[in-house]
């Protein structure tokens, strides 16, 4: 075992040691120095378990999952909360997915609509007024594809029965009705909700649209949910190679796109965490093969280009190339620019879905070393995933605590921290620049050719910026 | 004041045993009070000569939330000065029933309901303890004497078993005692002896063994107890010596349940399982 290896775990354990001996044990489990080769049998974390009681996870639920991940970005669908009015709330419109449409006519995206429980909905049930409510939104909301209700937990307590009222009201209606059981207390995190979510899209939507014509060069996007404009910066990139992008979800998704999906040559996963479930259906179903693919930074961005092409004919393995020598002398032109100002800055992410792998490759292009990662809700397919692309000795952490990353971080001392909403004012406070990776810090897009050098200019300022010499960082 | 609360097997006679009791406490001149734990809002239809009274959840739901109400409106006055309260709540299959419960008792509670010179709140709760607002009336301290309403049938004497298990979870947690078994008799093969045996393993006593007489039904056909209907009956008076003995209980214990074979075994015993299986 290197030295590398060794020293990390070592740290590991010194930050271990405040826990009392159970929780020791857990956490353990779930902490681990990187080895890149998958050798060292002890460098592999253990992941999507219960969190600890006390810790401070900073994880969600399914709710969150179904709602946030995968029907939220769904513009043209009206969905529902159904239950008390604290979880829509508070999940309102959270992560930035962009979409094109009149909102409130025929997209819904930054609404917030709910059934807002009652005592007495508990107790007599909430079924009459979820019934209510639909017909309500058709009125309201005409040019609406889609109604969707996502169960908050109260519903799965009293027995709710969704289903029925989807549809009943569904051929009332004349619209599709998808009933999603995404109660926040199933499973272990919002890693669920994805999967349910999925799911309901398999059963209610995939399938039912139609497709005029057919190309050979038909693909689908699937999860990228145009955080700040990311699955337009990837499709442009991706017409531009040839292709023609059919479908695109759940980032400025329409609910026809997600039902024609399945007519796609070719499924382009973006967060696999999220999204994998539908491609496998899609795969033993319809036969669509699906490709991982990774648009953060230059060097990633010129090796998917490379993959994606290699699944079509000459003229597109040709575009690719093309394509590539038409963008490096514009990407070299951002590296050289904030390479210097970057260069040899350690970074340390704790992120979630695809981004403590897929963003390594983008920092690592501006000459910073991501010195350790995790995910809040990742299986053990993505960790898999992350080792070979990061340093041997790097910390990997899995449902991180905040404890332990204040640790790591006084200890490894990076120069930047990206994470989410929950440790943002924490890290601000202890004088460490701070990135908000989960919705890019209210910027963006970070993907593809257009991403690239927005990316290069927030980390600058963020790295750079003079703030944190005005606060005394503690030692 | 004290506060009990009344449990047992769906069916079993709950509802009807309390009443008559409650009649004959208030006739040896208690202040009583009945709180109907059931959405099917019966258990105080004896005393009130009526059924579905307006009951908390059920105006609740009408006037939107539970603060809209005022107490008068579903605090009704019975035979002998009786108040009655009925949680009320869903029909079966929806919603929530035992939150209905919490609800409608946190209400009465916080409106006053309990006036300091009742002497006894009695709840008469549904069947088995089903969810934890179904435990509501032995939470927080509110009841802290139980009556389990059981008969020489299997069935029931399972229930009563189990409504064991749940009382001795609160007694751990709170001061709630059992005080004794209601045989009330379905005529059933040694059932004096097997419910006095099964008080005994359960560390209690049959406080009562409430004999079988038509007169009950009689009564209820005309919406009345016992008491108010034949005062001179014979049955009458199994209730009044049931109220009495009540009144004057204060052997209250911790139940030790038994397990599943113990309770068999028991039956076995007595014959009642062997003969059953000779019959099949």
């Amino acid at each position: 075992m290197s030295t590398a290896i060794k020293d990390t775990q070592k740290m590991i354990e010194e930050v271990l040691e405040a826990y009392p001996e159970k929780t020791k044990k857990d956490r353990a489990k779930h902490l681990a120095a990187n080895d890149p080769t998958g050798q060292c049998s002890t460098c592999q974390v253990k992941s999507n378990m219960k969190s600890r009681p006390g810790v401070m996870t900073v994880r969600g639920c399914a709710y969150a999952g179904a709602k946030g991940v995968v029907w939220g970005p769904v513009k043209d669908q009206v969905t529902i909360s159904h239950g008390p009015v604290g979880c829509g709330q508070y999940s309102w419109w959270s992560r930035r997915n962009y979409y094109n449409g009149q909102t409130g006519v025929d997209t819904f995206g930054t609404m917030h609509i709910t059934t807002d429980f009652q005592e007495r909905d508990i107790v007599y049930g909430g079924d009459k007024n979820l019934h209510a409510a639909l017909h309500e939104l058709k009125g309201l909301f005409p040019l609406a594809k889609s109604m969707g209700i996502l169960s908050e937990c109260p519903v799965g307590l009293i027995g709710d029965d969704i289903e029925a009222v989807s549809k009943t009201a569904s051929k009332e209606l004349d619209i599709p009705i998808v009933p999603v059981r995404c109660e926040g207390f199933r499973g272990v995190s919002q890693s669920l909700g994805h999967h349910i979510a999925n799911d309901t899209i398999r059963d209610y939507i995939l399938g039912k649209g139609e497709l005029d014509k057919s190309t050979p060069y038909d693909v689908a996007i699937i999860g990228d949910y145009n955080i700040g404009g990311d699955a337009w910066a990837s499709r442009k990139m991706l017409e531009e190679l040839g292709l023609r992008v059919i479908a695109q979800w759940t980032g400025d998704a329409s609910i026809n796109e997600m039902g024609i999906a399945h007519k796609a040559k070719l499924n382009l996963v973006h967060c696999y965490r999220s999204m994998n479930y539908i491609c496998r259906h899609m795969e033993e179903t319809y036969g669509t093969p699906w490709v991982e693919f990774n648009f953060f930074g230059p060097t990633k961005i010129y090796q998917s280009i490379r993959k994606i092409a290699s699944y079509f004919d000459d003229r597109i393995k040709e575009n690719a190339e093309k394509m590539i020598e038409k963008y490096k002398p514009v990407m070299d032109k951002i590296v050289e620019a904030y390479k210097p100002r970057l260069e040899g800055k350690k970074v340390m992410l704790y992120v979630g879905g695809l981004r403590p792998r897929h963003t390594i490759g983008a920092y690592e292009d501006l000459g910073m070393e991501v010195i350790a990662s995790g995910y809040e809700f990742g299986h053990n397919d993505d960790y898999k995933r992350t080792y070979p692309d990061m340093k041997e000795g790097a910390v990997i952490m899995d449902d991180a605590t905040l404890y332990e990353m204040e640790e790591f971080t006084r200890r490894l001392r990076p120069d930047m921290v990206g994470s989410g909403i929950k440790e943002k004012y924490s890290y601000h406070k202890m004088g460490v620049p701070f990135r908000q990776m989960h919705s890019w810090d209210y910027s963006g897009p970070y993907h593809g050719f257009d991403g690239f050098p927005v990316f290069a200019r927030d980390m600058d300022m963020t790295v750079n910026s003079p703030t944190w010499d005005l606060i005394r960082r503690k030692r | 004041m004290r506060q009990i609360a009344v449990y047992g097997k769906g069916g079993i006679g709950k509802s009807t045993t309390t009443q008559n009791t409650v009649a004959g406490l208030s006739e040896a001149g208690y202040k009583c009070m009945i709180v109907g734990c059931d959405p099917k809002a019966d258990a105080t239809r004896l005393i009130l000569h009526k059924k579905a009274q307006t009951t908390v959840m059920d105006l609740a739901r009408e006037r939107g939330t539970v603060e809209d109400l005022e107490i008068d409106e579903v605090l009704l006055t019975g035979f002998n000065g009786i108040r009655c309260a009925e949680s009320g709540g869903p029909e079966p299959g929806v919603g929530c029933a035992g939150r209905g419960v919490i609800t409608a008792i946190n209400f009465l509670e916080e409106n006053g309901a309990y006036e300091a010179d009742t002497d006894f709140v009695f709840y008469d709760v549904l069947g088995d303890v089903v969810c934890g607002g179904f435990a509501m009336p032995i939470r927080e301290g509110k009841a802290k004497e139980i009556y389990i309403v059981t008969s020489g049938e299997m069935m029931a004497m399972y229930a009563a078993n189990n409504i064991s298990r749940g009382i001795l979870k609160y007694a751990q947690s709170g001061g709630v005692r059992l005080g004794g078994l209601i045989c009330n008799s379905r005529k059933t093969d040694k059932e004096y002896e097997l419910i006095a045996e099964l008080a005994k393993r359960l560390n209690t006593h049959m406080i009562h063994f409430v004999p079988r007489d038509n007169q009950v039904q009689r009564a209820e056909l005309r919406r009345m107890t016992v008491i108010e209907y034949s005062p001179d009956h014979q049955q009458a008076d199994e209730y009044r010596t049931l109220a009495k003995k009540i009144a004057e209980n204060r052997n209250l214990v911790i139940p030790t349940p038994m397990s599943m074979d113990e309770l068999e075994q028991l039956l076995m015993d007595f014959g009642i399982l062997e003969n059953e299986e000779a019959v099949a």
